[in-house]
């Protein structure tokens, strides 16, 4: 089996306050293989956006990472000092946020923003970078990029921000790009020409893509695998079209249902009782037990373990049984890894 | 229609004064400029019936929700409730009991709750201002009932909007709004703030209430999905016009209009896994300076010559219109 490109283990983010420490994240853990989109999903709170700006060393304090490590192509990056971690950032690692505005200088024209990233990272004259970067704006469809290259921020439309943003993630080549709700601020005809551009872009590199977003539809045909995430844990990981169509954690199914689609008139969406809890007030055991209906004892006390083997995991305790009878072949899938 | 509609409204336009000031434009040898939200909207709702608008950003859907409501006045067109015209009333007393039958639920349920007051008092606030109850037992009374009804508890009442999340502020939004006993609620995009889950439970708990009090709604949405769910008609607004409006099941089985059926194709949805979709090119015209002729025709793959000359009209047979000269000419 080969080597993913990342791989997270046991990842745990906390947040140390007054009264006790809040864990936001916790003990997660996925692989990401090279040329793969991993799409995570979850509700605000779920500790998703979190989980990637550990990955990428963008945590802000008092946030830090109090366990598990990261490995990109097997190399630990989560102990990495400021300096180099700053060389792993935008060479190996792109990064795309949700707010195009927030993620450009306003002060400088766009040209000479993708030109000193491209030259902070590779080793090339100013005129090549400038002739890079043109090709760049061209590639990720903005007209007229030559000319367009000196202009600033302002003057373009949110999805044609959008697109510089993402050029400017992919300059200097990384293996891997963490999209961060890439479009969420935007319309739904730009935000299919954006996801369109961002899955053709990183299929013609072999960029993999951990796509961070709240909207189910947008993964459902983006990703490969998606991780649906509840109170700072992985609940499901899967291949999409599992997690979809087949949802086995109680949160997944509830989730999916409660999803105006336009396929089907549902009369009455599927409703989840209650909310997600506070980090102060996480319940004891599974999470979601609280408002869970298949809830049983086991749930109130334990917290349940990504269970299952293969590439679909569940932490359900509903699967123990079947989890258990698959355990020996995993074991071996597991050691062999 | 034979039944009488509740709501009316007839060629809704609204013009927005955009220009710099007086000084500049003598300076810059500019002239004054206009943008015109909303051009020529009309619809018609009637009771226990829910229309949606559904449109991107800058399409005018929440200028015409905020004309309807009389927030803003038309520059033309109007609005009726019931046959009273809203704004032709020459009866201060008379628009007064029209507005008491109209209310609205704002998108950010942060901004549109008093952070200083407590929430009975914000939701006996209409209750007062319409006369609605004699005493203060009848408030409080009142009020208590309509946190229940709205699934929250009576003693919820005593504390702060800051003490909720945002689906329970939401929640206290329609009960403010269902406190002067209104027939009509203007919803302008009551659940885009909130994480699906709990927009499940707002749409569910809206759908109820309908259900149970007989209202009628005017909702607001960029989301084809939720109006899907919710709405019996559908008003499709690209760029101040609505170019179809058509009822529900119909406007989803076989959109008409170019743009709906652009907009269908480029929507992400959970039955589409794998499957790629076709977005539209281009973007959004600027509505100072939009295109001649149909506002659309540079981002359609039908156009053909009258699309750039002429602006086409909103017709059709039984409730099913589309603004469309290719449409009309029966080419798609």
């Amino acid at each position: 089996m080969n080597e993913p490109l990342l791989s997270v283990r046991d990842l745990e983010v906390a947040f140390p306050t007054r009264r006790a420490t809040l864990t936001a994240v916790d003990r997660v853990s996925f692989d990401i293989a090279a040329g793969e989109v991993l799409g995570v999903v979850g509700e605000s709170g779920a500790g998703k956006s979190l989980t990637g700006a550990a990955i990428i060393g963008l945590l802000e304090p008092p946030g830090r990472i109090v366990g598990g490590e990261v490995r990109l192509k097997g190399r630990r990056i989560d102990n990495l000092a400021p300096e180099e971690m700053r060389k792993v950032r935008g060479k190996r690692i792109g990064m795309v946020f949700q707010d195009p505005l927030t993620s450009l200088n306003p002060l400088y024209r766009v040209g000479d923003q993708i030109v000193e990233t491209i030259r902070t990272h590779l080793r090339v004259s100013e005129a090549e970078a400038r002739e890079r970067a043109i090709s760049l704006l061209q590639e990720v469809g903005i007209q007229g990029a030559r000319a367009r290259i000196d202009s600033y921020p302002h003057a373009f439309s949110g999805g044609m921000r959008q697109r510089v943003v993402l050029a400017l993630a992919l300059c200097a080549e990384p293996d891997l790009l963490i999209a961060d709700e890439p479009t969420t601020a935007l319309d739904v005809s730009i935000q299919a020409q954006i996801i369109a551009l961002l899955k053709r872009l990183c299929r013609e590199r072999g960029t993999a893509v951990m796509l961070i977003t709240h909207d189910m539809g947008v993964i459902a045909e983006t990703a490969d695998r998606v991780a649906v995430m509840y109170a700072g844990r992985i609940a499901e990981i899967g291949p999409v079209r599992d997690v979809v169509q087949k949802p086995r954690h109680p949160y997944t199914r509830g989730l999916m249902g409660a999803i105006p689609t336009l396929g089907a008139e549902a009369t009455r969406l599927v409703q989840i009782p209650g909310s997600m809890p506070r980090l102060s007030a996480i319940p004891r055991g599974c999470a979601f037990n609280p408002r869970c209906d298949s809830a049983f004892d086991r749930c109130r006390i334990e917290p349940p373990e990504g269970m299952g083997a293969g590439s679909s995991k569940v932490a359900c305790w509903l699967y123990a049984e079947t989890a258990e009878a698959e355990t020996a072949g995993a074991e071996t899938a597991g050691a062999r890894a | 229609m034979t039944v009488a509609a509740l709501v009316e409204a007839k060629d809704l336009t609204r013009v927005f004064d955009v220009s710099k000031p007086w000084l500049n434009r003598v300076i810059e040898g500019e002239r004054k400029a206009y943008l015109k939200a909303v051009t020529g909207v009309s619809f018609a709702i009637g009771r226990r019936e829910t229309v949606a608008l559904v449109g991107e950003s800058g399409s005018g859907k929440s200028t015409v929700a905020r004309m309807t409501v009389g927030l803003l006045s038309p520059t033309a067109g109007s609005v009726s409730i019931d046959g009273i015209d809203m704004w032709a009333s020459a009866r201060s007393a008379e628009r007064q009991q029209l507005r008491r039958r109209l209310q609205m639920i704002f998108q950010d349920p942060y901004a549109s709750l008093n952070p200083r007051w407590r929430v009975d008092r914000i939701i006996a606030d209409p209750i007062k201002a319409f006369g609605l109850a004699k005493d203060a037992a009848e408030i409080s009374h009142r009020v208590g009932e309509l946190l229940r009804l709205v699934g929250l508890d009576p003693a919820d009442g005593a504390k702060y909007p800051h003490e909720f999340s945002g689906g329970q502020r939401q929640r206290i939004c329609i009960a403010r709004a269902l406190s002067s006993n209104p027939e009509f609620i203007v919803c302008d995009e009551p659940t885009s703030a909130l994480d699906v889950s709990v927009q499940a439970q707002i749409l569910n708990l809206m759908r109820d209430l309908q259900d149970r009090l007989g209202l009628s709604y005017l909702f607001i949405s960029h989301n084809l999905a939720v109006v899907r769910h919710m709405a019996t008609r559908i008003g499709v607004m690209y760029l101040g016009r609505i170019v179809e409006l058509a009822p529900a099941s119909e406007l989803f089985a076989a959109p008409r209009h170019p743009y709906t059926r652009l907009l269908m194709d480029a929507l992400p949805d959970l039955g589409m896994t794998g499957r790629a979709r076709r977005p539209i090119e281009g973007e959004i015209p600027n509505p100072i300076a939009p295109p001649p002729g149909c506002t659309f025709h540079p981002r359609c793959p039908w156009a053909f010559e009258p699309c750039s000359a002429d602006v086409p009209q909103l017709a059709g047979p039984n409730g099913r219109a589309t603004a469309c000269h290719a449409v009309a000419a029966g080419r798609i």
